[in-house]
């Protein structure tokens, strides 16, 4: 990255100075739903040609206000100004008219249409026989695309492009109606490094066009990075705001958990025992080449990568869901690579995938039915389930795992994130495995239950499981592994003793080295 | 949910009583408990087929292909009989129920190994098992004077005061509970149609599981082909033409999602009962049969809306628990 303005001077130098007004407001915000009031009194200030970091737990009200902001829900109380004048927002068309538009986490296109078709949809330029003007709509695209970086075909269909990509079309999309406000809900959280990077460049860019940009992000580095103002929200009311060139790391978790945090990772002191897992030459065609290592009982390794750099995949291998084409997979001692994931939660090894949602568990249903579900031939006799072992059991990792849910019968989808993780990792003890590997497990889990999680990882540690731990973030890979591979392009490319690893090392190693941007 | 379920067949189970409290007001005959053991001896077949079909839409898939496997298990076994008429029922039944297992399992294969969408392959079996018929038969029929009396016979015999037929869908019955309920096979239904994703990573093969739904149901179907072609004595090519969406209509109206994943053995049986009492009440009240259509087809637009409203009660909660719509967000990113 060439240019990498510090907040202050970036603000100077930006057309629009800081004692430029707020172009959007928001006093005393009230909203209640049914039982509970999701915002409280809530201020907030949006200055054109800056960032906003928009921080707090899952819960804390963030959606609810970015709902709010985009005509999903009306406040119950209190009023939104935009550029001084009082504004209502009953649709989200109201909400576009003002100037106020929403990228959202997972962003909401359509696969079949063309990147042209997805920016305009529901505006398109019409000609004047009432039908949609193509070459305008066409090159207008293409303008918006070059105003943002962007260089992408507007007649690409846009199920070809790649996640990154769609993204920068979302992006496009919220420019096409000359936007005032852009609320960007956790962009990072899909994107590679070098993606990331790009984003940056492209906020970086929106800035110095005026634009008023609230960033929801979970991750400090990236707040740090890039965002000129802070906002705290806990519980529903705003708890703090300011000047990010004022605060540091530290006050900001203190304000979103209401507590000090010295240390968020557990202390451990490892009980390393026999090998338990040895991958040699584990290959497959097109995701990862020639991994080899060895796992021991007690041990906790990491896995550190950037997105797409095969550690997902290769667990997905090592759990049976794809076959490696050459490789040697041994669990206490045995030889067997699992051909399907009954036959590695036979052997014993389990994996709690990256995307809860898409993967881990069943949201329809109940808590008991997710957690018991690979586990059914134990609690059954002549074939049939024996409801009171099923429930026995779910009681028993539900209290060890401190679920927190109002029933067990409740479904799984209504839980936090937090606690639907606790509800995955829980049912893969259920099965007693012997390995345990856990892709990115606390990926969109508030900071609370993040510490809850990683406790938990240091008790199976403790007990003597093997646990394999697939993480994006650099914290968290150095305060709970013993030991980290590093995966770059789908080869192994180091591993390292926990002592004398440093961020550094790892950013070098997983970003190939020369091309090591430090961030 | 499980609340919200039960209350959901407490609500098709109080239409249900309601309808033949209106009938029984006007024809008290109607509605006493012989005539309701008519109607279910009736709606016998219809339940067995439905429960069948359960299975099927619970894994979210369709078996379009049930009543032509019924007519032509139904011919087989008929012209069985016909050219062997020294064959125990017993062996005919076995016979006829692993014919609609095999043509089930047809169709499971295709799901499982092609993973072509079930819509598209129970609708090319549903034409070459009816087409099938017709080659088998050469498109005559088998009469009742070709049955032999054992066979056409059994399923009215009175057991402990109610006919075969009614055992066997009580029989049906019972041992969905327990497979839907107790077993993992039908918690794996349950969680294929509820998450296809999910239940991969928890080592559940989606394909099998989809097998063994389409497998029962084709042995259920064959079951009910010759219980058919045995009740009405006779077997042609166009016996049960269109029930299958008879069928697919009691599951809907019973509240089993087509969307996978939820329903329950309750609800397919109330909503089985519930067109065979429209269909034994209309005439009773002397009722055009064309307004039995009209209404079996406003009762599946209203299960449907009914069951669209508890889904979006289902958002609703979420809201409640202000999780500041929690799940949503922490689905995060679709990364990979």
């Amino acid at each position: 990255m060439a240019a990498e303005p510090l907040v202050a001077a970036s603000a100077a130098d930006a057309p629009f100075s800081v004692s430029a007004g707020p172009v959007l407001s928001l006093r005393g915000i009230v909203k209640s739903f049914p039982g509970v009031k999701a915002l409280q009194g809530v201020e907030l200030d949006l200055y054109p040609g800056q960032v906003t970091a928009l921080i707090g737990e899952n819960g804390a009200g963030k959606s609810t206000l970015v709902k709010l902001l985009t005509g999903v829900h009306q406040p119950d109380e209190g009023e939104i100004r935009v550029g001084g004048r009082v504004a209502r927002f009953p649709t989200a068309a109201a909400a576009a008219a003002e100037g106020v538009t929403a990228i959202h986490q997972e962003t909401v296109l359509f696969d079949e249409l063309s990147v042209a078709e997805n920016i305009f949809l529901g505006h398109a330029p019409l000609n004047r026989f009432g039908l949609i003007d193509w070459p305008r709509m066409r090159r207008e695209a293409r303008e918006i695309l070059a105003r943002i970086g962007a260089d992408l075909d507007p007649d690409a269909p846009l199920k070809d492009l790649g996640i990154a990509s769609k993204h920068l079309v979302a992006i496009a999309r919220a420019l096409s109606v000359e936007a005032r406000v852009v609320i960007m809900d956790e962009p990072t959280a899909a994107l590679s490094h070098k993606e990331i990077g790009e984003l940056y460049e492209l906020v970086e860019r929106l800035k110095a066009q005026g634009k008023a940009i609230l960033f929801i992000s979970h991750k400090f580095d990236e707040i740090f990075r890039i965002a000129d103002r802070y906002a705290v929200f806990r519980d529903g009311g705003m708890v703090g705001a300011g000047l990010m060139s004022e605060i540091d790391e530290r006050r900001l978790v203190e304000m979103m958990v209401g507590r000090a945090m010295d240390s968020i990772f557990p202390v451990r002191t490892p009980q390393i025992g026999e090998e338990i897992l040895s991958v040699s030459g584990y290959s497959h065609p097109t995701e990862f080449a020639d991994v080899s290592f060895t796992l021991r009982r007690g041990e906790i390794l990491g896995f550190y990568g950037l997105v797409g750099a095969g550690r997902s995949e290769l667990m997905q291998a090592l759990f049976g869901i794809s076959r490696p084409s050459a490789g040697i997979c041994r669990i206490a001692g045995e030889e067997r690579s699992p051909r399907s994931p009954a036959e590695a939660v036979e052997a014993g090894l389990v994996y709690a995938p990256e995307d809860r949602g898409l993967q881990g568990a069943v949201r329809a249903l109940p808590i008991f039915q997710n957690l018991t579900l690979p586990s059914l031939g134990r609690i059954s006799r002549a074939g049939l389930l024996r409801k009171a072992e099923e429930f026995a059991l779910t009681r028993h990792y539900a209290e060890r795992l401190d679920l927190r849910a109002a029933s067990l019968d409740q479904p799984l989808g209504l839980l936090s994130g937090g606690n639907q993780q606790k509800v995955v990792i829980g049912k893969w003890l259920a099965t007693q495995p012997k390995i345990i590997i856990l892709d990115e497990p606390t990926k969109g889990v508030d900071v609370g239950s993040k510490a809850a999680v990683h406790e938990f990882m240091a008790e199976l540690a403790a007990e003597g499981l093997a646990v394999i731990m697939v993480s994006s973030e650099i914290p968290e890979i150095l305060g709970m592994s013993d030991r980290v591979i590093v995966m770059r392009e789908g080869r192994m490319v180091g591993e390292y003793p926990r002592a004398g690893l440093t961020p550094e090392i790892l950013v070098r190693a997983a970003a190939g080295i020369g091309a090591g941007g430090a961030s | 949910m499980s609340a919200l379920l039960k209350r959901r067949e407490f609500l098709l189970f109080l239409a249900i009583l309601l309808l033949i409290l209106l009938v029984r007001a006007r024809f008290p005959s109607f509605g006493s408990p012989a005539n309701l053991a008519a109607i279910f001896h009736d709606s016998a077949i219809l339940i067995i087929l439905a429960l069948g079909q359960m299975a099927v839409i619970l894994t979210r898939c369709v078996d379009l292909s049930v009543a032509a496997n019924l007519a032509l298990t139904g011919m087989a076994t008929a012209m069985l009989n016909a050219a062997l008429p020294g064959i125990p029922v017993g062996l005919l039944l076995l016979f006829a129920a692993g014919m609609g297992m095999a043509l089930g399992a047809f169709n499971g294969i295709l799901v499982w190994k092609l993973a072509l969408p079930s819509i598209v392959v129970t609708l090319g079996t549903m034409t070459i098992y009816r087409g099938s018929i017709f080659l088998l038969s050469g498109g005559a029929w088998v009469n009742a004077h070709q049955m032999s009396p054992a066979f056409k016979a059994f399923p009215r015999e009175v057991v402990l005061g109610l006919p075969v037929l009614s055992w066997i869908a009580i029989a049906a019955i019972a041992v969905f509970v327990l497979l839907i309920g107790r077993t993992a096979l039908g918690r794996a239904f349950h969680a294929v149609g509820g998450d296809e994703h999910a239940a991969v990573y928890t080592g559940i093969s989606v394909g099998r599981t989809r097998f063994w739904a389409f497998t029962i149901n084709g042995g259920l179907a064959g079951l009910c082909g010759y219980l058919w072609v045995s009740r009405y004595a006779v077997a042609y090519t166009e016996v049960a033409q269109g029930f299958e969406l008879d069928v697919i209509a009691a599951c809907v109206i019973g509240g089993i999602s087509i969307a996978g994943g939820m329903g329950t053995v309750a609800g397919a049986l109330l909503g089985a009962f519930f067109l065979g009492a429209i269909k034994n009440a209309l005439p009773v009240a002397g009722i055009s049969p064309f307004w039995q259509m009209a209404i079996s087809g406003a009762a599946i637009l209203l299960a449907v809306a009914f069951n669209a409203r508890a889904e979006r009660r289902k958002g609703r909660i979420i809201l409640k628990s202000a999780q500041s719509a929690a799940p949503v967000i922490q689905s995060s990113g679709a990364a990979s």
